[in-house]
C-alpha cells in the first residue's frame, strides 16, 4: 500500500486526538462506521453559542487513510461556523489527502461524521 | 535497540523464506558451468545435468519417505495443486465426479474445485471448527460412492493450523478414496512420511523451505494404491509424460538442497529453536498488552506460525506503524477485494476481530534480539492505536459494543 506523505503525516502525527465530555451541552458527537466494516470514527465538536466550533476532537478504529481523514477533518473544521463545517465535502477530504479510489470511503465517513457531530449538538439544542 | 539488526525485520515465512545461502552455493554451478539439458542423452553436458536432477529428486524424495520415482518436478505448489485435483479428478471422471476439501485451503486447490465444478463436477468443502480444524465425522459422512479424491492441506498459511493428517488418511484408506495433502507450508517444520500417513498425492514447493521460488514438486504414488493422474501440460513427455517442459536444472539442485536441509533442521531441533522464538513473542506480546485474541488451535499449529487479533486497532493501520516488521494482516483493507480474510470467517472468528489479526511467521534466519526488538514496537504502536481508538475507549468504559446500533455504511 503506497501512502500519501500527507497521509503519513496524519498518521504518525494524528492532530487533535482524544475525547470531550459528551454530556457538555456544547459539544456535537458523531459516532459513524462499524467494527465489522473495519471504520469507526467519533468526532467530537465543541460549539459556542456564536455557532462556531472551537474546539475538535477525534477517535478512530480504521486505516491509515481513516486516521488520515479524521485528523484532517478535526483542522479543517476547528474556527469554522456550524454552517460552513457542514459544506465540508468528502472530495476536498480525499484531494488533500490524494487518497486512491478504494480509500475514498475513508473520506465519505469523514464527512459523515461532521454531519453526524453537529445532527447531535442541534438535537440538544432543540430539546432546550 | 541493536544497530545491527537488519531492518525490516522479516516476519512473513509463510508468506516466502530467504534462500539459504548453501542452496545458492548449490545452485550456481548449474546455470553457467553444467547448463545442459537433462534431456540431452548424448552428450557430457546432458549427463552432468541429468545426474544433478536425479540427486535432487532423491532429496525431495527422503524429506517425505518417498522413493524417488514417484517425484514429479513442477514450477511450484500452485500448479502441483492444479496437478493434482485437475489431474486426479478428471482420470477417474468415470469412476464418479465428487470431491471432498475444506473452506479453508488455498486458493490453488479451491479455484482449482470451482475450474472442475464448471466441468460438471461435485465439490463438498467441509467446514471447520472455531479452532480451525475439521471434523473427522464429518469428512466420513461426506463420502459417497461416487467421491474420488479428498484434497486436505497439512497446515493452513494464515493460521498455522496442522490438520490431523494421519488420520484424514486413514479414512480415505478405509473408503477407497485418493489423499492429496498439500503440505508446502509444513515441509520446512514438520517430519512428514507419506506412507505412515496414507498421503497418495503431496504438493512440494522450495520457496517455502528456503529454497528458490518458481520450482516444486508432486508426490504421487506408485504402489498400493497406484495413482494416475490426467497431465495438464502437453509437450515433450518429461516427467514420464505426467509434466512435459524442460528440467530447470538449478532450480532442481536448489529444491533438492532445500529439501535436504529442511530434513537435517527438523532432524537436529533447529526448528525447535525456531518455536522457542515464536513462544518467546507470544509470550512477550501478552504480558504487554491486553485484549489479545490467538486465532487458531495453539496445540495443533506449526511451530513457527503466529496469527494474533489486536483487538479494536486496525489491522492496516498496525501494518503501517510496524513498517519495521515485515508481515501480513488479515484485514480488509489489505487485501484487493475489500473483503477479510476467508480463512478467519470460516472459523467463525467475528469480523471485527477479522479486521485486527496480523500473521506473523518466524523462521530459519530470524533471532531473539530480532523478536525482542519486534516486542517493543509492537507493543508501543498498539499502545498509540488505542489511545486512538473509540472502540477501545467505549469497552474501558465499561459499554457492550454489541449493543450499539452503528451506522452501516
Amino acid at each position: 500500500m503506497a501512502y500519501s506523505q500527507k497521509v503519513i503525516d496524519h498518521y504518525e502525527n494524528p492532530q487533535n486526538v482524544g475525547s470531550m465530555d459528551k454530556a457538555d451541552p456544547q459539544v456535537g458527537t458523531g459516532l459513524v462506521g462499524a467494527p465489522a466494516c473495519g471504520d469507526v470514527m467519533k468526532l467530537q465538536l465543541k460549539i459556542n453559542d456564536d455557532g462556531i466550533i472551537e474546539d475538535a476532537k477525534f477517535k478512530t478504529f480504521g486505516c491509515g487513510s481513516a486516521i488520515a481523514s479524521s485528523s484532517l477533518v478535526t483542522t479543517m473544521v476547528k474556527g469554522k461556523s456550524v454552517t460552513e463545517a457542514e459544506q465540508v465535502s468528502n472530495a476536498e477530504i480525499a484531494r488533500e489527502l490524494a487518497l486512491p479510489p478504494v480509500k475514498i470511503h475513508c473520506s465519505v465517513l469523514a464527512e459523515d461524521a461532521i454531519k453526524a457531530a453537529i445532527a447531535d449538538y442541534r438535537k440538544k439544542h432543540a430539546d432546550a | 535497540m541493536s544497530s545491527d539488526l537488519r531492518l525490516p525485520l522479516y516476519f512473513d515465512n509463510n508468506a516466502t523464506t530467504p534462500c539459504d545461502p548453501r542452496v545458492v552455493e548449490a545452485m550456481v554451478p548449474y546455470l553457467f558451468e553444467h547448463f545442459g539439458n537433462p534431456a540431452s542423452r548424448s552428450h557430457a553436458y546432458g549427463w552432468a545435468a541429468k545426474e544433478a536432477v536425479e540427486i535432487a529428486r532423491e532429496q525431495v524424495a527422503e524429506l517425505i519417505g518417498a522413493s524417488p520415482k514417484e517425484i514429479v518436478f513442477t514450477s511450484g505448489a500452485t500448479e502441483s495443486n492444479n496437478l493434482a485435483i485437475k489431474g486426479v479428478a478428471r482420470y477417474n471422471a468415470k469412476k464418479g465426479k465428487h470431491i471432498i476439501t475444506v473452506a479453508t485451503e488455498h486458493k490453488a486447490i479451491l479455484d482449482s474445485c470451482h475450474a472442475l465444478e464448471r466441468e460438471g463436477f461435485e465439490v463438498t468443502y467441509l467446514g471447520v471448527d472455531a479452532e480451525g480444524l475439521i471434523s473427522l465425522d464429518e469428512l466420513r459422512a461426506a463420502i459417497r460412492p461416487d467421491t474420488t479424491l479428498v484434497s486436505v492441506m497439512f497446515a493452513n498459511n494464515e493460521i498455522g493450523v496442522v490438520q490431523p493428517i494421519a488420520e484424514i488418511g486413514a479414512i480415505c484408506r478405509e473408503n477407497g478414496v485418493l489423499f492429496h495433502c498439500d503440505a508446502v507450508q509444513a515441509l520446512a517444520y514438520v517430519p512428514i512420511d507419506v506412507k505412515a500417513m496414507n498421503i497418495d498425492l503431496l504438493s512440494i514447493t522450495a520457496h517455502k523451505m528456503y529454497g528458490p521460488k518458481g520450482v516444486g514438486a508432486l508426490f504421487v504414488r506408485r504402489g498400493r494404491p497406484r495413482v494416475r493422474v490426467q497431465p495438464i501440460i502437453d509437450g515433450g513427455g518429461h516427467e514420464r509424460g505426467i509434466r512435459s517442459g524442460t528440467l530447470p536444472t538449478h532450480q532442481l539442485v536448489g529444491l533438492g538442497k532445500a529439501a535436504e536441509l529442511a530434513r537435517l533442521a527438523i532432524e537436529s531441533g533447529e526448528v525447535d529453536q525456531i518455536r522457542a522464538l515464536r513462544d518467546r513473542l507470544w509470550a512477550g506480546l501478552q504480558e504487554n498488552l491486553d485484549e489479545l485474541y490467538l486465532n487458531g488451535s495453539w496445540e495443533h499449529r506449526l511451530p513457527n506460525n503466529l496469527n494474533v487479533s489486536f483487538a479494536y486497532v486496525e489491522g492496516e493501520a498496525m501494518m503501517m506503524g510496524i513498517k519495521q516488521i515485515a508481515c501480513s494482516s488479515g484485514s480488509a483493507c489489505t487485501s484487493a477485494s475489500l473483503e477479510p480474510s476467508y480463512v478467519l470467517r470460516a472459523m467463525g472468528v467475528d469480523v471485527e476481530l477479522a479486521h485486527t489479526s496480523i500473521r506473523f511467521g518466524l523462521g530459519r534466519f530470524n533471532t531473539e534480539a530480532e523478536v525482542d526488538h519486534a516486542l517493543e514496537l509492537i507493543t508501543e504502536k498498539v499502545r498509540f492505536l488505542r489511545e486512538m481508538s473509540p472502540l477501545y475507549e467505549m469497552v474501558k468504559e465499561g459499554i457492550d459494543l454489541k449493543s450499539i446500533q452503528w451506522t452501516a455504511h
